[in-house]
């Protein structure tokens, strides 16, 4: 049977939003299968309304579609009402744009973009009727394969996924696509394990069952791999032209809500700004502009196709995009009478950005956002976010006189050499921006949105020891002390124990497969919804596999320790990383390789790609990072792959 | 600006109809869009399109009857066939939504919130018995009074909704279980079938007291709203936007064994 529709019918007036379960969005894709023909079912282990909208699953979704041999579905995880109904009825996982059942599929691949999924990822596999451990799947089984950012460190996965793709996928999933072809079509020669040695051999693709993990007194030593023929370190993927990518053609309109609902326009890949807490900054170097023709391009087609009247340009900075104010009064002029809304969900904290943000929101200012992610210049310095509070200022002040009245300010707390100074430093800005406001507007609010750092693979701070909850959780106790009489001052927090899991996720080595399996087993769900984390239920768990979680999570690294990530490389050297954990130590920035000599991070000397950056001129405004003041657009000489001259001493 | 006035009548059946009322209004957004139907804008600080919805559709119910009013501009509207803006609405549309029929109305046309009085349902009760059915039904409709518990803001309250079931069919030569065909009122208070069917009781001592005279999980339960209806002044009734072919598009209905009770069907 490989329609599950009308066993699914009867269950869904029963359950909660069974808009998620039917498929059927605007530019979804009918493919057909059989044989010859490679089947994926992309997978995002949470909920369809958070995982429909993410972009890297529908960019794969329509370059294997257009693939004469392949064809791919999507599937998403099914909230706890329906699984229930799905358990006892005996319905398996299924897309959702045939319904058909998962374990028909060649390959289920899951997008991982945040750990606290990982309970999620079991619990698909489970319910696609696949057994849960690699080791124990036959040949008919699918592959289980896994992308995106959380893959730089797939050690706490590695016993239940037989691949993992790192970096881009839009080559990989082609490349993988051909193997598994050749591998069907010659009757499954080698059997299971034959065609996960040759996608070893794929460049990008790591099949954790080909590495032997080797211990020394509890602690990682080696990995090492069980052949010959397998890599000793899996590279990353990096796509050299975002402009020959122009994906998605046709994004997914959803009959139902979703977050993010909107028409997304990726203008860049990568980012240098070199914020050390930031993971994805670090494994996404070099940057790729897209050509601002195809930006635009991308815009109106998109708007025109979806019928959405609200696009975004998406980057890990917009406003670092060459051209970006020119970009952005093209889109608002084609668009018509001011009935679509450009956003730029990540803005830069400078005056200059706000002026953008003006010519984007004539209408209705309501809020902004900013992340200056630390309280004080000498913790700005530490983590390379180098905005200084007269950048804060300006740019507050400036959305304010132009008639915002709430600001949003992000940031982090538990940051490597925090002091409570730093952190009351975040009241102390968050007042000072209320004061400011309270000179063009009515009743100006400020909310703080305080996260606890969690340290991660690939960047300077992946040697850090995160903070316990007793220490994030007194911080907050001191940032809530810090506002209590502030008026016009709201703080918000993220739940210091959710924090812990993440980190324990985070730099786990393979051993931790056991607790993300307790876990799983025990319950535990959908681990990134408040309502569903129990952080018992980790700790139990963790006791139950005899792991020290203070040694996992709380403890610093030293530079000779082995990495659980250390067989796997993002382009960046190791001993980059470290200098810059030495540097953030000793209060030192960096500067944006954009714009300023070469570090040799090894992110494009090690793969012979460089930065594509239409402009040589820095974008105006942003002194970040540069170090000197760019507020009119001031040019710098871009020398790009020049040997490093700061790095020499490395 | 003010926009000239269209009514457009739409069907929503299969998978689709899963889609909550919000939903629906967000795909006709967007489907407006990709059609390029130039519709108005409303004035101030966040401005919306200026389409208006009808009665919602309990999520999973199916209907051949469902209705919007939109402004479009009056330069656009002026140079448009109804005919082709049926076609061309249709296709933007996601499957299983169907454009019945577009018109202009007048700009003082009361809007269908406030028109519409009551509605056609089919309701298809799965495992129900045929007699049993219209006993049950004779008796509902003899009663004084039908008693259903409501939800209304979080609050629990006991409602009589006899006065607005105008009419209930019962045809039963569908497959495992009953048909019923029922006019019930939108005004003041929209009943829903499902409401219909919780007020039916089995006949005394026949059942346990208090039991429904169908055991009809909401599953099991499939209904489509096949009319809506405005009753004017005069006391005449008719649809707010009539299809003339979709009697026949529609399958035939079902007579053997019904029995009528109470008048007014539609058609
Ligand atoms: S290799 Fe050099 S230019 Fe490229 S991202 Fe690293 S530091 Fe920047």
């Amino acid at each position: 049977m490989t329609n599950l529709w009308h066993r699914l019918e009867p269950l869904l007036p029963q359950v909660s939003k069974p808009a998620r379960y039917i498929g059927g969005e605007h530019g979804m894709q009918t493919p057909v299968h059989g044989p010859g023909i490679v089947s994926w079912l992309l997978t995002y282990p949470d909920t369809y309304e958070i995982g429909l909208p993410n972009q890297g699953l529908q960019i794969l979704y329509e370059i294997l579609n257009e693939r004469p041999d392949a064809a791919a579905e999507r599937a998403y995880a099914p909230w706890v009402d329906l699984e229930a109904q799905m358990r006892a009825e005996g319905l398996p996982l299924f897309s959702v744009d045939t319904h058909r059942p998962a374990a028909l599929f060649d390959v289920i691949a899951f997008n991982l973009s945040a750990e606290l999924t990982y309970t999620n990822v079991l619990n698909c596999i489970d319910l696609a009727g696949v057994p849960v451990h690699s080791r124990l799947r036959h040949e008919a089984d699918p592959l289980i394969g896994a992308g995106g950012h959380c893959t730089y460190n797939p050690e706490p996965l590695a016993d239940f996924v037989d691949f993992v793709v790192l970096g881009d996928g839009e080559e990989a999933v082609g490349d993988i696509t051909e193997v598994l072809r050749d591998w069907k079509t010659s009757g499954r020669a080698g059997g299971r394990s034959g065609v996960l040695r040759a996608l070893a051999r794929v460049p990008g693709v790591y099949v954790p069952s080909m590495y032997e993990p080797v211990y020394d007194r509890g602690r990682l030593a080696a990995m090492e791999p069980r052949h010959p023929d397998v890599p000793a370190v899996v590279e990353k993927r990096t796509v050299a032209d975002l402009a020959e990518w122009p994906y998605p053609k046709r994004q997914l309109v959803p009959l139902t809500e979703v977050v993010h609902d909107r028409l997304n326009v990726e203008v860049f890949r990568g980012c240098t700004r070199g914020c050390r807490f930031c993971q994805a900054g670090m494994i996404t170097r070099p940057v790729r502009e897209r050509p601002a023709e195809q930006v635009r391009t991308m815009v109106s087609e998109g708007l025109r196709r979806t019928g959405y009247d609200e696009v975004a340009l998406t980057s890990l900075s917009t406003a670092d995009f060459s051209g970006i104010e020119q970009v952005v009064a093209s889109t608002v002029d084609d668009s018509g009478c001011g009935q679509v809304s450009v956003s730029l969900p990540s803005l830069r904290v400078d005056a200059f950005t706000v002026g953008i943000a003006a010519q984007i929101q004539r209408a209705r200012r309501t809020g902004l956002t900013f992340a200056p992610e630390a309280g004080s210049w000498r913790m700005r310095q530490v983590i390379n976010k180098l905005i200084t509070e007269d950048d804060l200022y300006a740019a507050v002040e400036s959305a304010y006189s132009q008639g915002w009245r709430r600001m949003k300010l992000y940031f982090l707390t538990g940051l490597p050499t925090e002091t409570d100074e730093d952190t009351l430093g975040i009241a102390e800005l968050a007042r000072n921006c209320v004061a400011l406001g309270r000179g063009h507007v009515r009743s100006p609010s400020v909310t703080v949105s305080v996260g606890g750092f969690v340290p991660k693979p690939f960047t300077p701070f992946q040697w850090f020891g995160q903070n316990t909850t007793v220490e994030l959780r007194r911080k907050i106790g001191l940032l809530r002390d810090g506002v209590r009489r502030a008026r016009g001052v709201q703080l918000k927090w993220h739940d210091a124990a959710a924090s812990l899991a993440e980190g324990l996720a985070s730099r786990g080595d393979r051993r931790l497969g056991g607790v993300i399996e307790h876990v799983w087993r025990h319950g535990g769900t959908f681990q990134e919804w408040s309502e569903h984390f129990d952080l018992q239920r980790w700790q139990a768990a963790a006791d139950a596999c005899g792991i020290d979680i203070d040694s996992w999570v709380h403890r610093h690294r030293t530079f000779d320790e082995v990495l659980p990530w250390d067989h796997l490389s993002a382009g960046l050297h190791k001993d980059f990383l470290w200098q810059d954990w030495r540097d953030a130590l000793d209060e030192v920035g960096l500067e944006d390789c954009r714009w300023t000599p070469c570090y040799d991070c090894g992110a494009c000397t090690g793969y012979g790609v460089e930065h594509v950056v239409a402009s040589a001129v820095p974008p105006a405004g942003g002194s970040q990072g540069t170090g000197v003041d760019l507020s009119r657009g001031a040019e710098i000489p871009v020398r790009l792959l020049e040997r490093p001259l700061v790095g020499a001493a490395r | 600006m003010t926009g000239t006035r269209i009514r457009v009548r739409f069907a929503k059946h299969g998978k689709v109809r899963f889609t909550s009322h919000r939903d629906v209004a967000r795909i006709w957004e967007r489907s407006l869009r990709r059609a390029a139907v130039p519709v108005v804008y409303s004035a101030g600080f966040s401005p919306r399109p200026k389409i208006a919805f009808g009665l919602a559709l309990p999520t999973g119910y199916s209907s051949d009857a469902e209705y919007l009013d939109a402004e479009v501009d009056p330069a656009w509207a002026a140079g448009i066939d109804n005919e082709r803006l049926v076609g061309a609405l249709t296709a933007s549309l996601p499957t299983g939504m169907t454009t019945l029929a577009a018109a202009e109305i007048a700009s003082g046309e009361p809007s269908l919130q406030h028109a519409v009085t009551s509605c056609t349902w089919r309701i298809d009760a799965a495992g129900a018995d045929a007699t049993e059915a219209s006993e049950a039904v004779s008796r509902a409709m003899d009663a004084g009074e039908l008693l259903v518990q409501r939800e209304r803001k979080g609050r629990l309250t006991i409602d009589d909704i006899r006065p607005a079931v105008h009419a209930v069919e019962v045809q039963a030569n569908i497959t495992d279980g009953v048909r019923l065909i029922a006019e019930l009122a939108t005004q003041p208070r929209a009943v829903r079938p499902a409401e219909l069917l919780a007020s039916l009781r089995p006949p005394p001592g026949g059942r346990a007291a208090g039991e429904r005279f169908v055991p009809v999980p909401p599953s099991l339960l499939r209904a489509c709203r096949l009319h809506q209806w405005i009753t004017t002044d005069a006391g005449e009734r008719r649809e707010p936007l009539a299809v003339s072919e979709l009697g026949e598009r529609r399958e035939p209905p079902a007579v053997s064994e019904a029995s009528v009770v109470g008048a007014g069907v539609g058609p």
